[in-house]
């Protein structure tokens, strides 16, 4: 028996991207069994789903009516569980088809709707159980998986994220794309964490971190439309990867509807 | 009589593949009698949901349809909108867009080879353990997947779905210093790459020849990443805008991802089919390493699969090099565009094979419908009748537990991407 700290990752609907913040790590990935015992991964190759275990890191959405039933006995076998990524923190990119009519997409797509194994609605983890950190990013980066890892072993709380990107753009020095190139950057409404990579490459940032604390999304938006952009465009901003951030969504249906 | 036992296989979760899959297997009386790789990842109706969007958000959207290939998937939907709009980016713009893919190709079979499948040929559960008694080899592999990543981030900014790719070209060109850094690292790595290759083919892999099309994409002077017509070793040779003509994707109840059939028939894609229809465009010092050992190519014994993704590691670490020997950062690295009305045909090689894509396009640069056939929906059909003939041929009579890690062998061969495969049912809405 190992009386190290068992750690589990438990795939939902996703691309399996967020997973890779360990694949990727490159060696370090042969120290993490020096700290942790994996017991379930499915993807890595250790298989155990109903082990309890000290933390679960949980990727993907809940899509269906076996994942509502797994989700709840995911959360009952762990101590502190991790939602890691857009689709489990908010939905992901797929939760844009919350906001059309899904039944009607079933039954046009499927010859027998009543057999598919799919609700209407893709969903976060954290409307199903409690979730004790969200991990946010499309994907999450190994640095905050195994930043929130070391503060658990260590016997500290994990801090979320919640400044802007604006903040780290600008401690990174990097060149505002807003205001130099009139672009409809999400920065000062994204969450900080990914370190800057869409302004590092020139571009506007879209987005993919999620929303941050205090979120002035009119005031963005009718900037954006200062820019040239339509009602709908400005929608677009909001309503893509982080869409079923409520916030977010919120801020898209106004544009859309005309405010 | 051994050979007249009933046995139920049944793998409910199918490990070290990406997304989510199951295999059944019902032997009666000696014989298979059902046999199905269930795919039961929930679709999610991306081609559905790029609809509206513009074509530079529709390139950062399809790359979430796998955290695998996301490169795959920006290449093959930014050439089709610029096929449409006739927009020529230049060969600055085509040669870094192949050493991005290169870095794909890089850490996708890295990861492969040694996370995913090498453990099946060494008799270890995963990689972690099999790092016990192969420290290097699982060493070397980490490195490489590693460089591929890092490969892909010098343009993309990160790995896992990358920020630089946009229609007409890059947001961003790398610097003289990045990359002359990265070219010492690759060709540092190009030593650990020919032991790759002869480790590859040291593996006592079964001998298992089987009937198959080989099928992917063919350019005329280049190996078959970036571009080129969809091929094949029976006879087809056609641009990909004539795609539907020959090839028919049908649904299987028991499966949430189309199958697909050319010509009436299943057929392999990925890196065995592909460097079967390439080997007159291998670099010629991948070419001596793989003569060197001995295994000779075109094969059709599905386990040398593997072998296939080593002498393609060492094929894109090769291109890579030559690609940046000569590097200049342009002026800038995209080229303006207007959009066009119509329809946009794209085809690119993601690591596991062809991936196809059709846009529908308005004139104000928007897109009204998408249809994309990755290379697991491809594979399924081929991958279904390679279990039955691989474990007929392996022998019906072995015991249970055999039977299923024989059969695990067989799907992890192709580095089936379930979460590419399962996102587009939706399709047979379009038909229907």
């Amino acid at each position: 028996m190992s009386d190290k700290p068992k750690i589990a990752v438990h795939k939902f609907s996703s691309c399996d991207g967020c997973q890779l913040a360990f694949l990727n790590l490159g060696e370090t990935l042969l120290e993490l069994p020096k700290l942790v015992e994996i017991v379930h991964f499915a993807e890595a190759g250790p298989m155990d789903e109903d082990q309890p275990v000290d933390v679960s890191l949980v990727e993907g959405s809940i899509n269906t009516a076996h994942d509502l039933e797994r989700i709840q006995r995911i959360r009952k076998n762990s101590g502190y569980l991790i939602s890691i990524g857009a689709c489990a923190t908010s939905g992901g990119l797929q939760a844009l088809r919350n906001m059309a009519d899904a039944k009607a997409w079933a039954s046009a797509i499927y010859a027998s709707p009543e057999h598919l194994d799919s609700l209407d609605t893709a969903t976060a983890i954290a409307d199903h159980v409690k979730v004790d950190l969200a991990l946010w990013g499309c994907p999450v980066n190994s640095r905050q998986v195994l930043g929130a890892l070391r503060d658990l072993l260590f016997g500290v709380a994990p801090r979320e994220e919640r400044r802007p990107l604006c903040m780290e753009c600008k401690r990174m020095g990097k060149v505002c794309t807003l205001v130099t190139q009139k672009a409809a950057c999400m920065g000062p409404v994204t969450k900080a964490g990914c370190g800057a990579l869409c302004p590092s490459v020139g571009r506007a940032c879209y987005a993919c971190y999620g929303p941050s604390e205090l979120v002035n999304d009119s005031s963005l938006g009718r900037c954006f439309e200062g820019f040239g952009l339509l009602p709908e465009d400005v929608a677009r901003r909001f309503h893509f990867i982080s869409n079923g951030a409520p916030v977010f969504r919120q801020a898209g249906e106004r544009f859309r509807g005309g405010a | 009589m051994s050979e007249q036992r009933d046995i139920r296989i049944e793998v409910p979760v199918l490990a070290r593949v990406e997304g989510e899959g199951a295999l059944e297997l019902d032997i009666e009386q000696g014989e298979i009698r059902n046999l199905k790789l269930r795919i039961f990842e929930p679709p999610r109706f991306f081609e559905k949901f790029v609809e509206t969007h513009t074509c530079d958000d529709v390139i950062d959207m399809v790359a979430r349809i796998c955290g695998i290939c996301p490169v795959a998937y920006q290449m093959s939907a930014a050439q089709a909108f610029e096929r449409l709009f006739e927009i020529d980016p230049g060969q600055w713009v085509r040669d870094m867009r192949r050493v991005m893919y290169c870095g794909e190709w890089l850490q996708s079979h890295a990861l492969h080879i040694h996370l995913l499948a090498a453990p099946d040929f060494l008799g270890f559960g995963n990689a972690i353990e099999m790092a016990g008694q192969y420290p290097d080899e699982v060493r070397r592999g980490l490195m490489l997947q590693t460089l591929g990543n890092d490969l892909i981030a010098m343009f993309g900014a990160r790995s896992v779905h990358p920020v630089g790719l946009r229609v007409g070209g890059f947001y961003h060109a790398p610097s003289l210093d990045d990359v002359s850094t990265m070219r010492e690292r690759l060709e540092a790595a190009l030593p650990e790459v020919e032991a790759l290759i002869a480790w590859a083919a040291s593996l006592n892999m079964p001998d298992d020849h089987q009937q198959f099309v080989s099928a992917g994409l063919r350019h005329p002077e280049e190996y078959g990443i970036y571009s080129g017509n969809m091929y094949s070793d029976s006879g087809l040779d056609i641009d990909v805008s004539q795609w539907d003509e020959h090839i028919r994707e049908i649904h299987i109840p028991h499966s949430t991802a189309l199958h697909a059939e050319l010509n009436g028939k299943p057929y392999l894609v990925g890196p065995l089919a592909r460097l079967n229809i390439n080997l007159d465009r291998l670099p010629p010092q991948t070419a001596a390493l793989l003569e060197k050992t001995g295994i000779r190519f075109p094969s059709h014994n599905m386990f040398h699969s593997l072998l296939a993704r080593a002498v393609e590691i060492h094929m894109v670490v090769v291109q890579a090099c030559q690609l940046l020997e000569d590097y200049g950062v342009p002026d800038r690295p995209w080229v303006d565009w207007q959009p066009k009305p119509g329809v946009a045909y794209g085809a690119s090689e993601a690591p596991r094979g062809t991936l196809w894509h059709r846009y529908e396009v308005d004139g104000k640069g928007h897109v009204s419908s998408a249809r994309i056939v990755p290379p697991t929906s491809q594979n399924q059909g081929r991958i279904e009748e390679d279990i039955a003939l691989s474990l007929q041929s392996f022998g019906l009579d072995k015991d249970e537990d055999a039977l299923r890690l024989h059969a695990e062998k067989v799907i992890r061969n192709y580095d089936p991407c379930i979460s590419c495969a399962t996102h587009f049912l939706q399709l047979k809405m379009r038909r229907s």
